[in-house]
């Protein structure tokens, strides 16, 4: 195949970005997206000059490294796909892709394609955890887990942080990260002493840094894990409900 | 024969019964009050399983720990990529599982080459683990009743293994990573992210900090501790084609040991035997199937070689199921190593499939015929979708192409019983370091002592070593010491920029993969050792004239990381062959073609190599081999059969 690449170069954090156009000869419709750029940058190199920088790691989908607007999509055209896991059969000979950082405020760009996207880890620190120091567990199954309890907060916490959801959003909100994380814990015996102190936190710690949603949903399908906007819900159920509780009487069933 | 240090290494493992020793050791080793561990800094380097977990857990002590990733967040390192499980010695299923059992199928797995009091402890800790991960919310998989579940895994005959669907490393690494998290937010842990260490300092024979690149603006800056800890993972990728994520490297590793740690057996290397063949010469890494597809799917190649027909195409007299017909008793189950080896054999005869005739294929009609596609979707739906994906062939139609890949390292540095390595004050955990898994890691292992290394090992056994200096201030960072190691490290930097070549770090890298995979992978024989040690050095050389990296060092600079990591990979690549050549024996992973049985099967030498081969560097020079010897009290050796 050959591809045209419209690509965004951008020299470092103040910097002033600009749109760079490379042509793609001999793309293998078999090399993932990510390949593509590789071969991409060798040829760059060799040519002496400065090869594109983008984030990656795993290349199988789960580390949440990559993340590239392709062609306004982020994550690409297929669905259920971190860009890592696109590959160059999606495209056809001739093809002109665009090919940009996540665009949100909240994720400063580092350079090129590579953006920061640290704020998500504030909300972590901020009660996106269960309180059990090492040592201090209890045996295992002395809490039993209703099965279904366990398979949706498993749902919730297979999201891997990549950013597609604040990338996709038209406010840049980090509603759908944010309640995948609330809904994992929140959903759990294990989770219950810190539900509201953990939901009104991480809530309060989100809208420091992102936008707010207005209930478009363009998260959803951008996510390469399929999480629900149903967690959405469920986080605002209990940060409402955070606001009304007693918590002194929550030792009692 | 390989020059040698006659003193056998001292791993100081306590002494008694064996399942004793460990509770023996805690109660007689020193301990720093709680009042005392704020006047201590802990460094923390990487922030995996064995990083995060240890970070965390020492936090929570009250010592005060700074913690370093070179990625942009901790929840990003390579043990998330772990899909089926982690072992634990509970006994749920009521099926005969005990610490003992596991302690002993851990030994036999690793082919005995393992050090038998770190791996009592292992099966001990591993009960601790699921209670542990439990608590923090880890989703395991459960029963209708709410009770945890268990599967079966390669190596066992009993049902010990917890997983949280196929992404087990990804949820006990979420769990670690918030747990430190939780502990950055209370100010005892500092983070710092995007930070690369690129070396250990040490004074006065001591581990007293370290020096890093920030990754983002360049800057060189020293860090001090009264101890550092590396768990910075395992060392695949010198292959440069494996199931390790991209970044993952031996830099923090090599560095130390090029600073004084032993590096120990560097040449027990893990074959994943169910990877998806590579597709092309810009294959950037290789995709791991989890190896449970075994369980159904049936390995054949056609045959004759050469038979290029498409599979439907070939009828059953002329496939060659040729694990059922090997190894009858374990059939397409056999463990990874031998699986691994009996595909090269096949491919290498030209019976290879696939356009590149690079793989074997994994056939899945008869089991889609006995069980219906449902209950093969239920099982596997999510890997058939994955191989999908990646090769855009529908598995459910035709049969899948699997070929072996690099998956896991056992060698590393040289740790004692304390995970302390032969720097005073500098530790190894996980991966990184080499105490555990013998010659062979069996499947869902890799977890369980990332996580007990970090959790439960050195949290106790590093007040041994820091009871003695309560009092001591923190080396400066103005010290010559660190001055002259920051000098060292922009040098360094400078030069791979400097050179002005006109190859690319990923050439170096890709064909320094070539050779190792060539002569250092799934067989190794003297002749191609020696062809691939000279290869090596000749690779080394062209590197060091004809490097090309763009750009500058005062900014992200990916071209520029890389080749430092490459520049250790080609130190590294040497020392494995080196390691590979003087162990004159077949185990494990380590396959030597002049060590066969008469039906091709590993043959292991107790007599001349039942020990730990630990290398010191020499700068320049051929390095120096050190020697633990290796005394099995409980698990007598034997000669593993799986037919």
């Amino acid at each position: 195949m050959h591809l045209t690449l419209r690509v965004w170069r951008q020299d470092g954090p103040g910097a002033e970005g600009r749109f760079e156009t490379y042509e793609a000869a001999g793309i293998h419709q078999d090399m993932s997206f990510l390949e593509m750029l590789d071969l991409v940058n060798e040829r760059l190199v060799t040519g002496g000059r400065e090869p594109i920088a983008f984030d990656h790691d795993c290349r199988e989908g789960i580390c949440g490294s990559c993340g590239l607007m392709i062609n306004g999509r982020a994550h690409g055209p297929q669905g259920s796909t971190a860009t890592c896991q696109l590959h160059m059969r999606e495209f056809s000979d001739g093809d002109t892709i665009v090919i940009e950082p996540w665009r949100a405020t909240s994720f400063p760009i580092v350079r090129d394609l590579v953006v920061d996207r640290g704020a998500f880890d504030r909300i972590i620190e901020a009660g996106g955890y269960i309180g059990a120091p090492t040592g201090s567990a209890p045996e295992a199954n002395l809490t039993p887990v209703p099965k279904e309890t366990a398979d949706a907060a498993m749902d919730a916490a297979a999201c891997i942080g990549c950013g597609a959801c604040v990338a996709a959003c038209p406010n840049g909100a980090g509603q759908l990260f944010t309640a995948a994380k609330v809904a994992h814990l929140n959903l759990l015996p294990q989770g219950q002493p810190e539900r509201w102190m953990r939901v009104e936190r991480m809530v309060e710690t989100m809208e420091e840094y992102f936008g707010s949603c207005s209930n478009h949903g363009e998260c959803e399908p951008a996510c390469p894990k399929g999480i629900s906007l149903d967690n959405i819900a469920l986080m605002n159920r209990d940060y409402l409900l955070s606001k009304m509780r007693n918590r002194k009487l929550g030792g009692r069933r | 024969m390989v020059d040698g240090d006659l003193r056998m290494l001292d791993a100081r493992t306590p002494s008694g019964a064996i399942n004793e020793r460990w509770d023996n050791h805690r109660t007689s080793i020193s301990l720093v009050s709680p009042a005392n561990k704020r006047h201590f800094t802990i460094i923390v380097v990487g922030t995996g399983l064995a990083g995060a977990s240890a970070a965390a857990t020492l936090a929570e002590l009250g010592y005060r720990v700074k913690a370093y990733t070179f990625h942009d967040s901790a929840r990003r390192a390579h043990s998330i990529a772990a899909q089926g499980g982690i072992n634990a010695a509970k006994n749920y299923p009521n099926d005969g599982d005990s610490i003992h059992r596991l302690f002993y199928d851990t030994v036999k797995g690793g082919d005995y080459r393992s050090r038998e009091s770190n791996v009592y402890r292992l099966a001990q800790l591993s009960v601790e683990i699921i209670d542990q991960c439990t608590a923090q919310g880890v989703p395991f998989a459960r029963e209708y009743g709410g009770l945890l579940a268990n599967r079966s895994f390669g190596g066992a005959q009993v049902s010990r293994t917890f997983y949280a669907r196929g992404q087990t490393g990804q949820q006990l690494l979420l769990g670690a990573y918030q747990a430190m998290m939780r502990q950055v937010d209370r100010g005892t842990v500092e983070l710092h992210t995007q930070t690369e260490m690129l070396d250990v300092v040490v004074k006065d024979g001591r581990a007293v900090g370290i020096v890093t690149r920030d990754l983002v603006s360049g800057e060189i800056a020293s860090h001090a501790g009264h101890a550092v800890l590396l768990a910075t993972g395992g060392y695949s990728n010198v292959f440069y084609l494996s199931t390790n994520a991209m970044k993952s490297n031996v830099t923090a590793v090599w560095r130390a040991h090029r600073k004084g740690a032993l590096f120990a057996n560097p040449c027990y290397t893990q074959i994943h035997p169910t990877c998806i063949p590579a597709s092309d010469e810009f294959q950037s890494k290789l995709t791991l199937m989890s190896e449970s597809l075994r369980n159904d799917g049936r390995i054949w190649v056609p045959v004759r070689a050469g038979d290029a027909r498409p599979p439907d195409d070939i009828g059953e007299p002329d496939r060659d199921y040729y694990l059922e017909r090997r190894y009858p008793a374990f059939g397409n189950l056999v463990p990874r190593d031998v699986a691994s080896r009996a595909a090269k054999v096949e491919v290498d005869r030209g019976k290879g499939v696939g356009p590149l005739a690079n793989g074997v294929y994994l056939d899945f009609k008869e089991a889609l015929r006995r069980l219906g596609q449902d209950t093969v979707r239920e099982r596997y739906g999510n890997l058939f979708d994955m191989y999908h994906r990646i090769t855009g062939e529908n598995p459910y139609q035709t049969p899948m192409r699997i070929y072996p890949a690099m998956h896991y390292t056992m060698g590393g540095l040289w740790v004692d019983y304390n995970l302390m390595t032969t720097i005073p004050g500098l530790y190894a955990l996980g991966e990184a370091n080499f105490s555990d898994h013998g010659a062979n890691r069996l499947g869902a292992s890799a977890l369980m002592q990332g996580l007990a290394d970090g959790y439960f090992v050195v949290p106790y056994t590093l007040g041994d070593y820091l009871a003695p200096q309560l009092g001591e201030a923190l080396v400066p960072s103005n010290d010559p010491a660190f001055v002259e190691t920051e000098r060292q490290v922009a040098d360094q930097t400078d030069r791979y920029l400097s050179v002005g070549g006109s190859r690319s770090v990923d050439w170096f890298h890709r064909e320094l993969g070539k050779v190792l995979w060539e002569h250092c992978g799934m067989e190794r024989s003297a002749e191609g050792l020696h062809r691939a040690i000279s290869d090596i050095d000749s690779l080394k050389e062209e590197f060091d004239r004809d490097l090309r990296v763009p750009g500058t060092s005062s900014t992200l600079n990916q071209s520029l990381e890389k080749a430092g990591r490459v520049d250790d990979f080609l130190q590294l690549a040497r020392l494995m062959c080196v390691d590979a050549l003087h162990r004159e024996e077949s185990c494990g992973g380590h396959f030597r073609v002049e060590h066969q049985t008469d039906d091709g099967e590993a043959r292991r030498d107790d007599t001349n190599f039942s020990y730990v081969a630990a290398w010191g560097w020499a700068d320049g020079q051929e390095p120096v081999l050190r020697q633990e010897q290796l005394a099995f009290e409980y698990v007598k050796p034997t000669q593993r059969s799986y037919k």
